[in-house]
This record gives C-alpha cells, structure tokens and sequence, in this order.
C-alpha cells in the first residue's frame, strides 16, 4: 500500500535530508518547516527588522502589526475567541514555568496539585518544584493499561483540595489521547484552575479552547511546523487575572520610577523584554499555510501512516509497544535486544528516531523500562518513509539476534 | 608513544572495515571479548552516569600502570568501550595524560560516535576516565 504525503514538497528540509540519507522520522521532537515559513522569515529581515510595541516610526509600525496578526492567528487556530488571550513565550517549557510562578501566590501549605503519570518534564518539574517551595502535594493520576489517565481512579484523587490540575493532551511517548473532558470536569467542580499541555496535541487535528474549557492551553510553536524559541500561552479572562507578573524588564511596564512600579496586564504584561519577533511572524505563516489545508485530508493522512507503522511494527517478531498508540507516534521495544543498540543501528542507516526516555523517566521508571525507541510521524512523512524505517529496522535486528 | 598490543591490533582491523555494517559487526566483537566485571563492581559508584545504557567502569593503578575494566548491558557501547580500553590500558598515568582518546577514535573511524548529540554515553565514559585519573 503507498500512502503519498500531498503536502511532502511543501517543505524542503524533507528533500535535503533524503539527499543527506535520512528519514525524518523524530517529529514529536521538532518539525520541518513549510516554505511559506522560510519565505516569511526572509520576507521579515529582508524588508526591515524592527523591535515591536515601542516605537513610533514606520519598520516599527509594519513589525508590530505582523507581530499582532500573528497573535490573531494563533487565537483563531484555537478558537479562543473574546474568551481569553494569547501571550507569547519563549517556549512551552516558559509557559509552564510562567504559570507555575505567576500562580504561585494562590497556593498554601496542604493544597494540592494533581498532575499525571505521563507527563514531559515540562508539566511535571515545574509543579514539583512548586509543590516544593510551598509545602503543597503533588497527586500524581495513575494510568490504565492502554496507558491512557484512569478517570475512575483520578475522580478519587481530584478533590476540595485539589487547586491545580495540569495534564498532557496527548502523550509524547504513549500517543493516546487523553480524557480532558473528564478531568477538566472534575477540576472545575472542584474549582480548581486547569492547565493542559497542548505541546504533542496541537500537532494534531484542531483543538478549541473554547470547548475544552480548560483555563490555561500551552504550546511550543516548533513542534507545529513554527520556528523555535517561541511558547504559546493561552489564558481565559478570569484566570490571567490570577496569574501575577513574573519576569519583568522591557515593554511589560506601564509606569516605573525607582523604587516602584506598575504592570500591563495580559499579553504585554508577560512579555517582557524583546520578544522572538521574527518567530512570532513566522509562526503566523505557518498557520496561514496550515489553515489552508484540508483538516480531514490531514488527520486521515496521519491516521492511515499510524495504521501502516503500527501494523508494520506488531508483524515483526519480538516487537513490545509501549502502551495502546492510537495516533502521531509509537514507541516501542524489542525483547532481548537494548535500545541502545537498536538506535545505534538505525541512526548507522540514517533513520532519525529518537531513543532513551524521552523527558519523561518517571514515566519509564514507571513502566519498568529503560527506555524506548519512539517513531513520530508529521503531515509531510509518507509510507516510503516507514518502509525505509522497517527495512533499517530488520537489518538491524538481524545482526543483532 | 608505542601504542599497546591491542590497539595495534584494533587499528589494523578498523581500518580496514568498510562500511557501518562490518564496523557494527567488529564493535560488536570487541564487545565480547571485555572480560566481565564482578557483580560487586556493577555497583552505583561505578556507574558512568549520562549514558543511554547503563556502563561500568572501574579503574586502579597497579605498580603504576593503570588497569581498567568496564561493562554494559547494550553490545555496541561495550564494543567501543573494549576499543577505549584497548588503547589506555597498562599506560602509566604520566602516559596515559597524553592521549588524544577522541583521536583515537577518529583513528579507528568512529568519530561520529563522539560527536556532542551522541547520547550513547562514549563521551560520559571519556569523561569519567579523565575523572578517575586525574
């Protein structure tokens, strides 16, 4: 069966790196990026940089309108509406440490934040170390064996002193999407604030803020076929209110004087200091790109190369996935072969795979394993890809059994 | 500097492998032949921390000449380690701090192994040997 990607030559990077030998095949780590990013990023620098909400003369006038058509965007592609606001950060991993101080003064000894057993060091280190400065708990959600958020058990642990739930969508390593509909459910009759890692999640199909109802939505713009250094943090109204400010300097201030000072509210007041400007325009273009796909074409595409490497991987002997993969990516091992090996083997055939514990060792502690060899498709991988990556993968396993 | 028997030997036999295949298959040799530690010396002060396998390695001067022996649970980071040990064991320690180890693998054809990306721990390893003798 040959499942072409319509959109492969959309982006370039794929074309060189098959001239380089290799298959991309890491995506829940980065993507490649689209031309029309590229051109927006030349378009950028080639027709004058300039700082944004500062200053008053035409480059600065041009930047900060792409700067804010951009933060239009990304609101759109989440259907945020008038419900909150979208504040750039430099990172996911920024956006949850944003929270995890701005937040901070909501807490007192004995409150509780429940996060899950599958969670990326992003959401999981940022809450620990919270939970360390303020005496707080640190409920940790058990998963099934589909590893997938057990709701029975977290309707147990979510509870009148629960003040912070943040969970993953979808998982970076499990690739199953998780049960925030009950989760948030539960959270919010509980009153606490809610806080959801879109960074694997939004990759995949469209997500609605609005819908999820969640108070806080975190992405990384890199993992969306966006430039790097660039964090979304999405807020609902009444819960940006709650977040003090946390890093100050630049632009954030609306009056200063030397002993004191007052702050802008959200966005502004959360970006201080030059914020990745060219990221922020080129993000925006990536979404006009991908805007302009079909979204169903999309997710049947990345449906049908699931079903192909899935079906690819349990056909061969010896094979242990790690947990029920359902999209976006499989991660998995080999019985008496060590990863280790494995991805020495196939980074020798020129197959980018990533190997080890993938940010998550409580997670992998958890399963009782070492590690995994993780395959992550994107919109631009075709089937060509995956028969490459079984081909490496046999050869592989042949010399080492 | 004489290069040690069996660094003489392993020069020899990677330097004329052709291709990852053969030179996977030799690493993987190499690997067999590091004689294995004792349940003892697999112990947390000997783990080499920062390496996607687990990797021992234990080192003791011995009448002035060091001696190191080593162990992994993944074959081809033995297999590069047993190529490390090839080249500094029975150095004295004067000797031994004026070996190029990432020329030394560069020499044997296996330089990418080290480059900084590289999380199969060949670089922790060098690291905790230069801790151990320092």
């Amino acid at each position: 069966m040959l499942i072409p990607s319509p959109w492969r030559a959309d982006f370039p990077a794929i074309a060189a790196l098959q001239r380089q030998g290799q298959t991309y095949l890491d995506n829940a780590a980065t993507t490649q990026k689209p031309q029309a990013l590229l051109d927006a990023l030349a378009h950028y620098y080639a027709n004058g940089a300039a700082n944004v909400h500062r200053a008053q003369h035409l480059p600065g006038a041009h930047a900060t309108q792409a700067f804010e058509d951009s933060r239009l965007k990304v609101s759109q592609w989440l259907n945020a509406g008038n419900c909150g606001q979208i504040v750039f950060t430099h990172g996911a991993t920024s956006a949850l440490n944003l929270l995890a101080y701005g937040l901070e003064h909501l807490f007192k000894a004995g409150d509780e934040i429940v996060i899950s057993a599958l969670e990326h060091h992003a959401n999981l280190l940022p809450w620990q170390q919270l939970a360390e400065r303020r005496s707080l708990t640190l409920v940790v959600l058990p998963l099934d064996a589909d590893g997938v958020i057990d709701s029975d058990a977290a309707a147990q642990l979510i509870g009148p002193r629960t003040r912070l739930l943040a969970v993953s969508q979808l998982s970076n390593v499990l690739g199953a999407w998780q049960p925030l509909p009950a989760l948030l459910a539960l959270a919010k009759a509980h009153g606490a604030l809610t806080v959801v890692d879109g960074a694997q999640g939004v990759v995949h199909g469209r997500h609605d803020v609005q819908a999820l109802g969640c108070d806080f939505y975190v992405f990384s713009s890199h993992k969306l076929y966006g430039p790097d250094g660039l964090g979304v943090l999405f807020g609902r109204t009444e819960a940006l209110g709650q977040l003090r400010h946390w890093q100050f300097g630049g632009e954030m201030v609306q009056q200063a004087d030397y002993h004191h000072a007052t702050f802008r509210p959200a966005p502004l007041g959360f970006e201080a200091g030059t914020p990745p400007v060219a990221s922020v325009i080129g993000l925006g273009a990536t979404l006009d790109y991908l805007s302009a796909l079909d979204p169903q074409s999309v997710v049947d595409h990345e449906a049908a190369l699931h079903d192909y490497l899935l079906h690819g991987l349990l056909a061969r002997n010896g094979v242990r996935l790690i947990g029920n993969p359902r999209l976006a990516l499989v991660s998995f091992g080999v019985e008496g072969v060590h990863n280790a090996d494995l991805a020495h083997l196939l980074t020798e055939q020129g197959i980018a795979v990533r190997a080890g514990h993938h940010c998550a060792m409580p997670l992998f502690k958890h399963l009782g394993l070492s590690g995994a060899i993780r395959v992550s498709l994107a919109l631009y991988n075709d089937s060509a890809d995956i028969e490459r990556f079984f081909e490496a993968l046999d050869q592989a396993l042949e010399m080492l059994r | 500097m004489n290069l040690p028997a069996d660094a003489v030997t392993a020069l020899q036999i990677f330097q004329g492998a052709s291709g990852w295949e053969q030179r996977a298959r030799l690493l993987m040799q190499w690997g067999e032949r590091l004689p294995p530690l004792s349940d003892a010396e697999k112990c947390e002060a000997n783990l080499v921390s920062g390496c996607e396998s687990q990797v021992w390695l234990v080192g003791q001067l011995q009448d002035g000449h060091w001696q190191f022996s080593a162990a992994s649970e993944a074959r081809l980071i033995r297999g590069l380690v047993a190529l490390l040990l090839a080249r500094v064991n029975g150095l004295t320690a004067a000797e031994l701090q004026q070996v190029d180890l990432p020329g030394w693998f560069g020499e044997l054809g296996l330089s990418r192994q080290l480059s900084p990306s590289r999380s199969n721990g060949l670089n922790a390893v060098l690291q905790r040997m230069v801790e151990l003798t320092r």
